[in-house]
C-alpha cells in the first residue's frame, strides 16, 4: 500500500513556501555576515595564564593602537577572542606586548636586550589582507556557480530518457526548486545567526553548503530514478506512481539521512570550534534536503502535470 | 547436477574473495594503526600521518613581492632569488620540512612560507621580512680587537645582572674582528659567476655602481694586505685579502666554492643588491595546543559518529547491518591506510570530509538492503533477493555518487586550501565506499546463501 503523499501537497508547499520566503526576507534585511576569510581582518585568540581581565579593560588597554571596531568574545575559562581589522605584524606584536604586561628589559644606554612576556599565550592568530579576501570572494563565487551549473547539466542528462508524461527538463526544474529550498533555508538561518549571534560566513560554511548541494541532488535523483523505473513498468496514473515511488524510497531516504545526520551531529557536538558551524550547515541542509526530496520534488511534478491539464 | 556444480564454483569463488578481503583488512588495519603489530614484528612498515598546520600547530605566511623596480623579463629569476634567500633563513629555525613557494595570482607575485610546529612565529616573521643585506666589513685595529676579547673573557661566567655591573660591558657583545664600512648591497650593480682563467675554479665577479666604485677604492686603499670580509645577513660569506687598491669598481671574490655554491652566492648577492621588497599580507598561526585539541576533538567526533552509524545499521538491518558494519570498518581502515600511503596532508577540513564520508558510505548499503527487503517481501528466495537487490539499486547508487563526485571534483579543482582538503578526502571516500559497500558487503552476504541462517526470515527483514 502506498502512502498518499500527494494528497497533502498544499500543506507541504505552504510550509516550504513560508520558510523560503522567510529566508529570503531575512537574507534581504540582515544579509549574511561575511567572515574575515572574505573581508580581510584579524582574529586573535589569547589565553590568560592568570586571571582574565574584563573585555572592557582589554579594550581600553589596546585603545591607543587605533584599531577601529574591536569585538571581544570570551571563550572557555581564560580565553578571549579579539576580532578587528587587518593589522600588520608590528602592531600585532605591540598588542601582544601591551596585553601581556610585557616589560622591555633595557640596558644602560637604551639598548634593548629582550622582552619578558608574562601572562598570556597566543593560541591562534589570523590576519588576512583585504586583497586576499577579495580574491577569495571572487574565487568562491566561481566555485558556487560552477557547482550549480554542473548539477543542472547533470540532471538534464540523467533524465533525458524520460519523456512521458513530463519532459526531462521539468524534472530538472523540480530538482533545482528542491535544491534552492535546501540551500535557502540554512542561509536564512545563518542570516539570523549572523545578526543576533555574530556568526560569520566562513570558508568551512561555504564548503558545507556545497556538500549539501551534492547531497540534495543525490536524494532527489534517487526518488526520480524510482519514478522513472515505475513509469516504465506500471501503467497507472502519474500521481499514483509518484506516491508508490515515494513510499518505496521512504525508508532509504530517512535511513541514509539519519546516518549522515549522526556523523554531522557528532562533529557538531564533539568536533571542536572550527568544524562546528560546518556541521551545523550539514545538519540543516541535510534535514531540509531529506524533507524536500520526500515532500517537494515528487509533488511538484504531480502539481505541474495537473496544472498543464 | 549442473546447478549444483555451478553453486559449488560460486561458493569457492566467494571464499577466495573473502580470503582476499581478510588479508586486505589485516594489512590496512595494521598499517593504519601499527601499534599492536609492532610489538610482534618490530620492523612492520610504519609511516606517520601527515598533519596539516591546523592540526600540529604552525604558521602560514603569505607575502606580496613588490617587483615594480624590476624588468618584466627578470621577474621569475628575482622571485627565485627571493625564495632561495628566504629558504635559507627559514632553514635556520630548525623546523622540519619548511615550505617556501612562489605563487602567481593574476599579475601578482607572492611567496608562501609554511612553518610547522614553530615555537616563535614572531621571530621567524622578523627574520624573513628583512631584505637580504650585503655588507663589506673591514678589520678592526688590533688594540680594539684585544679589548673586546678581554672583555668577553671577563663576563664569560657571569649572569645577566652581574654583567651589567661591569664597566663598558656592551663592548663584549661586539664583533671583535670586523667593523662595518659604508659599502653595502645598495651600491652593487651586479654579481655573476666567472671562472679563474688559469685554474678554472669558479669565482664571483662583482661590479659596483659609480658611487660604490669610489667607496670601494677608498676602502681597498686603506686596507691593502688586510681582510675585507663580505657579509650577507650578518654571516661572513667570504673573507678575501685585499692585494692592492682597486679602482673601477669591479672585484672578484675567491673562495673554496663549488660551481653550485658560486652560482647561489652570486644569485644571493644580486638579491641583496636588487631588493625585492616583500609585504606580509596574510598570516595564520595556530598554537600547538590548539592543534592538538582540534585533532583530538575531531577524532572523537569521528569515533562517536562511526559508533552511532554501526549501532543504527545493526538495529535496523540486523545481520545485513552487521555485515555492512564490517564493510564500514574495513572502509575506515583502507581510507586511513591510503591517507598514509598517498600521503594526504590531513587538515581539519579533510577530517571533516572523511567523517562525513563515513555517514555517506553506508548509503549504497542502505539502498541495497531496502531493495533486498522489498524482494524478500515478495517471497523471493534469499539468493535471488540478494542479487536483485544489488542489481536494481545500482542505477541509484551510481547516479547519487556521481553527483557528489562532480561537486567534489569542482571543489577540488577550483577551491582554496580548506575546500581542497575537504574535497580530496571526500573523493577518496566516495571511490573506496563504492568498493566496500558493493563488493565487500555482497561477498559477505553470499556466505549465507543456502545456509540455515538464510531461512530465519526475521534476521533479514
Amino acid at each position: 500500500m502506498e502512502i498518499k503523499f500527494n494528497k497533502y501537497r498544499r500543506i507541504y508547499f505552504t510550509l516550504s513556501g513560508l520558510l523560503i520566503i522567510g529566508s529570503i526576507i531575512v537574507l534581504l534585511i540582515y544579509g549574511l555576515k561575511p567572515g574575515i576569510d572574505f573581508t580581510g581582518g584579524t582574529i586573535m585568540e589569547l589565553e590568560y595564564v592568570g586571571e582574565r581581565p574584563s573585555s572592557q579593560s582589554i579594550l581600553s588597554e589596546i585603545e591607543e593602537f587605533g584599531l577601529g571596531d574591536v569585538v571581544i568574545q570570551q571563550t572557555g575559562e581564560k580565553g578571549v577572542i579579539l576580532r578587528m581589522k587587518n593589522i600588520n605584524e608590528d602592531v600585532h606584536q605591540q598588542i601582544l606586548d601591551k596585553l601581556s604586561g610585557a616589560e622591555d628589559i633595557e640596558a644602560e644606554g637604551g639598548m634593548m636586550i629582550g622582552i619578558v612576556k608574562t601572562d598570556i599565550n597566543e593560541i591562534r592568530f589570523e590576519s588576512i589582507g583585504p586583497v586576499i579576501g577579495d580574491e577569495l570572494k571572487s574565487k568562491t563565487k566561481i566555485v558556487i556557480l560552477m557547482a550549480l551549473l554542473s548539477m543542472i547539466v547533470y540532471i538534464a542528462l540523467a533524465f533525458r530518457r524520460i519523456q512521458r508524461p513530463l519532459r526531462s527538463w521539468q524534472y530538472g526544474v523540480a530538482s533545482v526548486l528542491a535544491l534552492s529550498h535546501d540551500i535557502l533555508i540554512p542561509l536564512g538561518i545563518f542570516a539570523v545567526l549572523g545578526k543576533f549571534y555574530g556568526i560569520e560566513i566562513s570558508i568551512p560554511i561555504i564548503t558545507a553548503l556545497l556538500a549539501v548541494l551534492g547531497y540534495s541532488i543525490n536524494n532527489t535523483v534517487v526518488v526520480f530514478d524510482r519514478i522513472r523505473e515505475n513509469l516504465l513498468r506500471r501503467g497507472e496514473e502519474f500521481e499514483k506512481i509518484v506516491d508508490i515511488s515515494l513510499t518505496e524510497t521512504l525508508s532509504r531516504q530517512i535511513n541514509t539521512s539519519l546516518t549522515t545526520l549522526f556523523v554531522a551531529g557528532a562533529i557538531f557536538f564533539f568536533g571542536g570550534e572550527t568544524l562546528k558551524y560546518f556541521a551545523l550547515v550539514l545538519l540543516l541542509g541535510i534535514g531540509a534536503g531529506t524533507y524536500s526530496s520526500i515532500f517537494l520534488a515528487g509533488p511538484i511534478l504531480v502539481f505541474w502535470r495537473k496544472f498543464k491539464k | 547436477m549442473f546447478l549444483c556444480y555451478k553453486y559449488i564454483a560460486m561458493k569457492r569463488k566467494t571464499y577466495i574473495i573473502l580470503l582476499g578481503i581478510i588479508i586486505l583488512t589485516f594489512l590496512a588495519g595494521n598499517f593504519a594503526y601499527p601499534k599492536y603489530i609492532k610489538s610482534v614484528f618490530p620492523n612492520f612498515w610504519d609511516i606517520d600521518f601527515k598533519l596539516g598546520l591546523d592540526l600540529q600547530g604552525g604558521t602560514h605566511l603569505l607575502y606580496q613581492a613588490d617587483l615594480s623596480n624590476i624588468d618584466k623579463d627578470n621577474y621569475s629569476s628575482a622571485m627565485e632569488g627571493l625564495r632561495d634567500v628566504i629558504e635559507r633563513r627559514v632553514n635556520m629555525f630548525g623546523v622540519a620540512e619548511p615550505i617556501v613557494q612562489t605563487q602567481e595570482s593574476g599579475d601578482q607575485y607572492r611567496l608562501v612560507v609554511e612553518l610547522a610546529g614553530i615555537d616563535d612565529p614572531a621571530q621567524a616573521i622578523k627574520m624573513i621580512g628583512e631584505t637580504p643585506f650585503l655588507e663589506f666589513r673591514e678589520q678592526k685595529d688590533e688594540v680594539e680587537t684585544q679589548t673586546i676579547i678581554d672583555k668577553q673573557k671577563e663576563i664569560q661566567d657571569l649572569n645577566f645582572e652581574e654583567v651589567q655591573l661591569i664597566e663598558n660591558w656592551e663592548l663584549a657583545f661586539q664583533d671583535p674582528y670586523f667593523k662595518s664600512t659604508l659599502l653595502t648591497g645598495e651600491y652593487l650593480e651586479k654579481a655573476q659567476i666567472v671562472f679563474d682563467q688559469q685554474t678554472g675554479t669558479p669565482l664571483i665577479g662583482i661590479q659596483f655602481n659609480d658611487e660604490g666604485s669610489k667607496i670601494f677604492e677608498e676602502i681597498t686603499t686603506r686596507n691593502v694586505g688586510k681582510i675585507l670580509a663580505i657579509y650577507i645577513d650578518d654571516v661572513a660569506i667570504s673573507t678575501p685579502v685585499v692585494n692592492e687598491a682597486i679602482a673601477g669598481g669591479s672585484a672578484q671574490i675567491t673562495g673554496e666554492f663549488t660551481v653550485d655554491e658560486a652560482k647561489e652566492l652570486a644569485r644571493n648577492l644580486n638579491a641583496g643588491a636588487l631588493p625585492v621588497p616583500i609585504e606580509l599580507i596574510s598570516q595564520q598561526t595556530v598554537g600547538p595546543t590548539l592543534g592538538k585539541i582540534s585533532l583530538e576533538e575531531s577524532l572523537k567526533a569521528g569515533i562517536i559518529g562511526l559508533f552511532l552509524v554501526i549501532l543504527f545499521l545493526i538495529i535496523f538491518y540486523r545481520v545485513s547491518g552487521l555485515l555492512a558494519s564490517f564493510s564500514l570498518v574495513i572502509y575506515v581502515f583502507v581510507i586511513l591506510a591510503l591517507f598514509k600511503l598517498i600521503p594526504v596532508t590531513l587538515t581539519l577540513a579533510g577530517i571533516g570530509g572523511f567523517i562525513l564520508s563515513i555517514g555517506m558510505a553506508v548509503d549504497a548499503n542502505i539502498l541495497i538492503f531496502s531493495r533486498m527487503k522489498e524482494e524478500l517481501k515478495k517471497e523471493q528466495s534469499f539468493s535471488v533477493s540478494l542479487e536483485e537487490g544489488f542489481r536494481r539499486s545500482w542505477p541509484s547508487i551510481r547516479d547519487g555518487n556521481i553527483t557528489t563526485l562532480i561537486v567534489a571534483l569542482i571543489l577540488f579543482g577550483l577551491g582554496t586550501s580548506f575546500i581542497k582538503g575537504f574535497a580530496f578526502t571526500l573523493i577518496i571516500g566516495i571511490l573506496v565506499s563504492m568498493f566496500s559497500a558493493i563488493f565487500i558487503t555482497r561477498n559477505l552476504l553470499r556466505l549465507f546463501v543456502n545456509t540455515k541462517l538464510e531461512e530465519v526470515k526475521w534476521l533479514w527483514k
